[in-house]
């Protein structure tokens, strides 16, 4: 009974990543139609900031986690400002390869430059340490990683589900000719849009870095999993993100207990039944193209 | 049907250029052009001409190669009948994963093909006591009666009339009846629906079909190399050969083994850097991107292009001073 409350949160806090991670593909894919292959490169230079600041600078982990998000918003609006614009109205695939090349890119200079080999990074003091609940020890840190993103998973839903900002987000990412008509400049939120997606995954790389080693391939096989997550919940859908993020976290772990060797299928095994039974995912409603 | 002239010359150019390849290039390097052209030609049946972007076309390829090794090594299976057990292999797969994958659409579909070639790799990677896991499934044999096929020159001339036979049906079914529906359904798939197409069906069958050729391809590659590995089913295979297709042109079929002659040519030439070496990555990654922002069309309609432009001129010259 111990070991399955322990697996079940192993797997909320591996859970926490996905939701983070596909809440900021969902955030892209909906205002701009590009599913950014690069998220799990983006992910990975989140951590590796937070190393490098730690390592060259003595920069903790906290400032960290604010410093490396802005900085990675600001290189990805740069980004869409000066090559991904120029795709704007071409098929989705052209965005989809952009990205895929950019994430090469990214992942083999940064192996030319640090190697394979994965660098540790220290947990924050204030959040080492285990507690206990009753005869089962956990770690702090991973209460933390799943307190934090699932917060903020929700303030992200609050933001574009109940606020006035997130009302023109919505509409621009539904009908974007319409809302223009309505006079709202819709290409003004493109940018930051995709900086602010960005800023959720290299937020989810420095949350990653202290329980994982910071390795220029740690978000390679993350992105793949994260797409089956995003095809679970419902492509687009923000709350879809989050439960199918959990949901798949969760269910991988568990079924973990019974056999290790098909953890890694799980999510993929939950996309198929669901594509079986219900195409458009968990959240999802009429099929976007 | 009366073969048109056309596409008897396309034949013998085909074939004149297989024969001639391995004599300007050394026989590795274009026995490796022969199948990633093959699988790039199968992966612009699907796109370029379906309109459907599979990402996962790594799956076909690499278990083709698993069980085309398999069925050599384990089974003493001769090299063609191999070859044929990986393609079965590959179309088998491809039944259920198309299906699956085609109940949705556009960039969608793409991520599910993607998907579902990763949960493969996890797979074969668990499945050590048949794949041979990290270290890949060695030591495959290429035998035929009555023919020894070990020096690369000699099973290249064996390959050749089966890539052939891979690149000349997939000729044949984009110019058949059937490739016109598929480029309809491409353009529209509403009204070719309303025409009384069974629209998932055409799609399912073009599914297959590009797995079938690219498990062909694949088939022979891991024969060429007498090894299948993990990296055979890795989304970079998926990626190199979308690559490659792009680099080629879309929907130009033929495009498909430019492309993948250029590329691994490229390749080639810049293993000798350390950068290369090290980090491929780096200038995969940088063609991808310059192609996508600057070559959208690829390089089959340019240089198509550029030859009947140089022709008009080669015309039109004598009657121009200078």
């Amino acid at each position: 009974m111990d070991y399955l409350a322990v697996q079940l949160f192993n797997g909320l806090v591996n859970g926490s990543y996905y939701a983070l991670l596909s809440l900021g593909l969902a955030v892209i894919f909906g205002m701009m139609r590009v599913v950014n292959f690069a998220h799990g490169a983006f992910y990975m230079l989140g951590a590796f900031i937070a190393y490098a600041l730690l390592q060259q600078a003595g920069i903790g982990f906290w400032p960290s986690l604010v410093i490396a998000p802005l900085v990675i918003a600001a290189a990805g609006m740069l980004l869409e400002r000066v090559l991904l614009r120029r795709l704007t109205g071409l098929d989705p695939l052209y965005g989809f390869l952009f990205t895929f090349g950019l994430t090469l890119l990214i992942q083999d200079a940064m192996r030319l430059r640090f190697g394979l080999q994965g660098q540790p990074y220290p947990t924050p003091g204030e959040l080492a340490g285990t507690v206990a609940f009753g005869s089962v020890t956990y770690p702090v840190y991973r209460l933390f990683v799943v307190g934090f993103c699932l917060a903020a998973s929700v303030a992200v839903w609050f933001v574009i589900e109940r606020t006035r900002l997130g009302m023109v987000v919505r509409a621009a990412t539904e009908r974007a000719d319409l809302t223009r008509a309505f006079g709202v400049d819709v290409d003004r939120w493109v940018t930051p849009m995709f900086g602010f997606g960005l800023a959720l995954a290299a937020l989810a790389g420095v949350l990653a870095a202290p329980m994982r080693n910071v390795s220029p391939l740690m978000g390679s096989e993350l992105i793949i999993l994260t797409f089956a997550v995003v095809v679970i919940g419902g492509m687009g859908s923000i709350a879809g993100a989050i439960v199918a993020g959990f949901l798949v976290g969760a269910l991988s772990s568990v079924i973990a207990i019974f056999d290790p060797a098909v953890e890694g299928i799980v999510a993929f095994a939950l996309m198929a039944v669901l594509l079986l039974v219900r195409p458009s995912g968990l959240f999802g409603s009429v099929e976007t193209r | 049907m009366k073969p048109s002239l056309r596409s008897l010359a396309v034949v013998a150019i085909m074939i004149g250029a297989g024969i001639a390849l391995p004599r300007v290039i050394y026989p590795v390097l274009a026995l490796e052009i022969l199948a990633w052209g093959l699988f790039a030609m199968a992966v612009d049946l699907l796109l370029g001409f379906g309109g459907l972007l599979s990402f996962g076309h790594a799956a076909y390829w690499g278990v083709a190669g698993y069980v085309a090794g398999f069925a050599a090594r384990e089974a003493g299976a001769p090299y063609p009948i191999a070859v044929l057990a990986g393609v079965a292999g590959a179309a088998a797969l491809a039944v259920p994963l198309g299906y699956l994958s085609l109940r949705r659409t556009g960039i969608y579909f793409t991520m599910v093909t993607l998907a579902f070639a990763q949960m493969l790799y996890y797979v074969a990677n668990e499945l050590r006591p048949i794949t041979g896991g990290e270290n890949g499934f060695q030591g495959i044999p290429r035998t035929l009666p009555g023919l020894s096929l070990g020096p690369s020159l000699s099973f290249y001339y064996a390959a050749l009339p089966l890539v052939l036979v891979g690149y000349l049906a997939a000729y044949r079914i984009v110019h058949s009846p059937f490739g016109h529906v598929l480029v309809s359904i491409r353009d529209n798939e509403a009204r070719a629906q309303a025409l009384g197409y069974d629209t998932g069906r055409y799609k399912l069958i073009a599914f297959v079909l590009s797995a079938a050729l690219a498990g062909l391809a694949g088939a022979v590659y891991a024969l060429g190399e007498r090894f299948a590995s993990l990296e055979m089913l890795h989304w970079t295979t998926s990626g190199q050969v979308v690559l490659m297709t792009v680099l080629g042109g879309l929907g130009t079929l033929w495009g498909g083994v430019l492309g993948a002659g250029v590329f691994l040519m490229l390749r080639d030439f810049l293993s000798t850097a350390d950068v290369f070496r090290d980090a491929p990555g780096v200038v995969t990654g940088t063609v991808f991107i310059v192609i996508v922002l600057g070559l959208r069309r690829g390089l089959w309609p340019t240089v198509a292009d550029l030859v009947r432009r140089a022709s008009r001129r080669a015309v039109r010259a004598p009657g121009r001073a200078g």
